[in-house]
């Protein structure tokens, strides 16, 4: 797997992939797509670029340890459905706010955030499980 | 994008319109404020000393909320919150009524000594491994199975605790726990794939999984649907989990393996969870078919008694000992169920809230005595009564309340339900209860003789002094079930009107469906 067309790749295709995830997840609310999808393919893009460049790399260019990912994520979504509080509305109502940027209207939302939690926790834990694999796979 | 030119449609008559009051939250926060509590929990990897400090204060202040939905729920009848505001049965409701909230308020009080226990049992490893934040998980699974308002929502529940018992089980792991987590994984992933099947089937049957609506809509299916099997399936998916005879082996093979904290913590909650299943289920959804099915039930209560204190008489191991006394626990709640009627229901509620007590308690003890004289075995132990007087006290109350002798908490259950048996004539039911007591009374006895009276070497007979986080819990248990004991009449008004509640759940159905039934 370590061949130099695949190393030369692996970070090209990595943040592609990255991207779209990103993509798939904002594209969620009303079309194909969400947190969950887009969270696996971020991982599979994770793992990519683990096997071209070793898992360490990784570990570092994530920054944060990948159950602390997968906690702030479910930390987000808890707090989704408790914001509802303030506005008077049972728990995990869909709340919207449309703030302008640069002159474009952006709808912002609580499930936004929920969905985001998800996509967290999905890479969260399924790259700390991979990392690990990989980990224990050797080379 | 695409959608947002969608025609605009009335939604005014799915949703929910009147704003929750602050006491509704009362339904949802439980879980939500554990989730919450976990989830920073897991995030703070490197302070892991400020992991109990932060666990701790998370279960106080979820023994906080769920005492406060108690006292609501106990003076304003049954509270409901439906999630997203989509009116139920399409919105997923949250209900709690007064079984539901002692429930919850047991198991909270229950997590939190057993939180303080922890202290002095789970190490640096064990908080590495994730012990707390798999302990405010735990509590999440198990707080919205006791609140939650819709069935297929309750099976959620159970899968978010197994999967946080599982990590609960290996922490540490030695080969010895992994063999025991395979064996209680495999047959509780057994039993919650048997719960799943009943609950599609009751969907197909009913076309609808709120709680509330089931129990309305029985009446009218009962004569063209097949009811009894779906009662059978989930008595058998719940009587797995609650680890009843014939199913029931998984329980002693497995928790005498992890820590203390989490055994403790297992022998509290887990077994209970079933069983309020099956009340949920049985008593308020099924109560004709509960009928006809109550011999089998009250058998296999018996027999599970039966066959539990036996094997606590035929082990030496401490905590296994106490694994079988969960079990033949189970099978007197088991008898309560089959009995019916508010002394039966009442009587397995009340016994319920008692043995998340009591073994709880009795498990802490293992614990210290396993420390104190480095052994498990009761055939090692010897001569605790002269190391630490007061441990064996408190050792000797939990004795006494678990095998029913008054003035402890396990006397007053045992009386409810001896007289239920008797009152509808089932008086061989009534003669194993009263057998099983003097069988446990027996256990424990020979548990005190060997471990507590019986002479030590002298060697290590000296007198030690024990830390307060490990003494503490257990003081404050033995002190509860002789509270109970000396002081039942608020607590048992409580209990009967949970299960007249139960038994006649307009109020609770009233709470979800406020205009007088679904459209």
């Amino acid at each position: 797997m370590k061949s130099v067309i695949f190393r030369t790749l692996a970070p090209v295709l990595t943040s592609l992939m990255m991207l779209f995830s990103i993509f798939v997840l904002l594209r969620g609310h009303n079309e194909p797509g969400g947190g969950f999808i887009g969270g696996l393919i971020a991982v599979s893009a994770l793992a990519i670029y683990g096997m071209a460049h070793g898992v360490e790399t990784v570990r570092r260019a994530i920054f944060f340890h990948p159950m602390a990912i997968a906690g702030a994520g479910l930390l987000a979504a808890t707090s989704a459905g408790l914001i509802a509080i303030f506005a008077g509305v049972p728990f995990m109502t869909g709340l919207w706010i449309y703030p302008a940027v640069f002159g474009r209207e952006v709808p912002l939302s609580t499930v936004l955030l929920f969905d985001t939690g998800v996509y967290l926790v999905v890479v969260g834990a399924i790259s700390s499980i991979a990392l690990s694999l990989e980990e224990r796979g050797g080379e | 994008m695409a959608a947002t030119i969608s025609p605009p449609v009335d939604l005014s008559a799915a949703l929910v319109a009147a704003p929750p009051t602050l006491a509704e939250w009362l339904v949802i926060l439980p879980v939500a404020w554990c989730l919450a509590i976990g989830a920073l929990l897991v995030m703070l990897r490197r302070p892991i000393g400020l992991h109990p400090a932060i666990a701790i204060a998370g279960l106080a202040g979820l023994v906080l909320i769920d005492g406060l939905l108690l006292k609501e729920i106990a003076e304003n009848g049954p509270l409901t919150m439906v999630m997203g505001r989509w009116l139920p049965p399409f919105g997923i409701a949250f209900t709690a009524d007064l079984t539901g909230a002692l429930f919850a308020f047991a198991a909270a009080l229950v997590a939190l000594v057993a939180g303080v226990f922890s202290l002095a049992d789970i190490n640096d490893s064990g908080r590495r491994y994730g012990f707390y934040p798999l302990l405010m998980l735990l509590m999440a699974g198990v707080s919205g199975a006791f609140l939650t308002g819709d069935i297929f929502n309750l099976y959620v529940w159970f899968e978010v605790l197994l999967i946080s018992s599982f990590g609960l089980l290996v922490l540490g792991s030695e080969p010895e726990q992994i063999d025991g987590t395979v064996k209680y994984g495999f047959l509780n992933l057994i039993a919650t794939t048997l719960f799943l099947i009943a609950t599609g089937y009751l969907y197909a049957v009913f076309g609808t999984l709120n709680m509330a609506d089931i129990a309305t809509k029985a009446e009218a299916l009962r004569d063209r649907a097949p009811l009894m099997t779906l009662t059978g399936l989930f008595m058998l998916a719940f009587a797995m989990k609650a680890a009843a005879f014939p199913v029931n082996f998984w329980l002693p093979a497995s928790y005498h393996t992890p820590r203390v904290a989490v055994s403790a913590l297992f022998a509290g909650l887990l077994t209970k969870v079933g069983i309020y299943a099956l009340v949920r289920v049985m008593v308020m959804h099924f109560p004709v078919e509960r009928e006809e099915l109550s011999f089998i039930l009250a058998v296999a209560g018996a027999l599970t008694m039966i066959v539990g204190v036996l094997g606590a008489l035929a082990q030496t191991d401490f905590r296994r000992i106490l694994g079988y006394l969960i079990v033949s626990g189970i099978g007197s709640m088991l008898a309560g169920i089959a009995v019916g009627g508010p002394g039966g229901i009442g009587g397995a509620i009340f016994y319920a809230l008692h043995s998340m007590l009591v073994m709880t308690g009795l498990y802490f003890a293992s614990g210290i005595a396993m420390r104190l004289g480095a052994s498990s075995s009761i055939a090692a132990l010897a001569g605790l009564y002269r190391r630490h007087v007061g441990f064996a006290a408190l050792t000797l109350m939990l004795c006494f309340a678990v095998s029913g002798l008054p003035p402890f908490s396990g006397f007053w259950p045992k009386v409810m339900l001896v007289k239920a048996a008797l009152d509808i004539g089932a008086w061989w039911l009534a003669a194993a209860l009263l057998l099983a007591g003097f069988l446990t009374t027996i256990v424990t006895g020979r548990l005190f003789l060997l471990a507590f009276w019986r002479e030590a070497p002298p060697a290590d007979g000296e007198a030690v002094s024990l830390s307060p986080a490990a003494f503490g819990p257990l003081a404050v248990l033995a002190g509860l079930t002789l509270l109970i004991g000396l002081y039942p009449e608020p607590l048992l008004a409580i209990i009967q009107d949970a299960a007249a509640g139960l038994a006649e759940p307009s109020a609770y159905v009233n709470s979800v469906f406020p205009e007088g039934g679904p459209q």
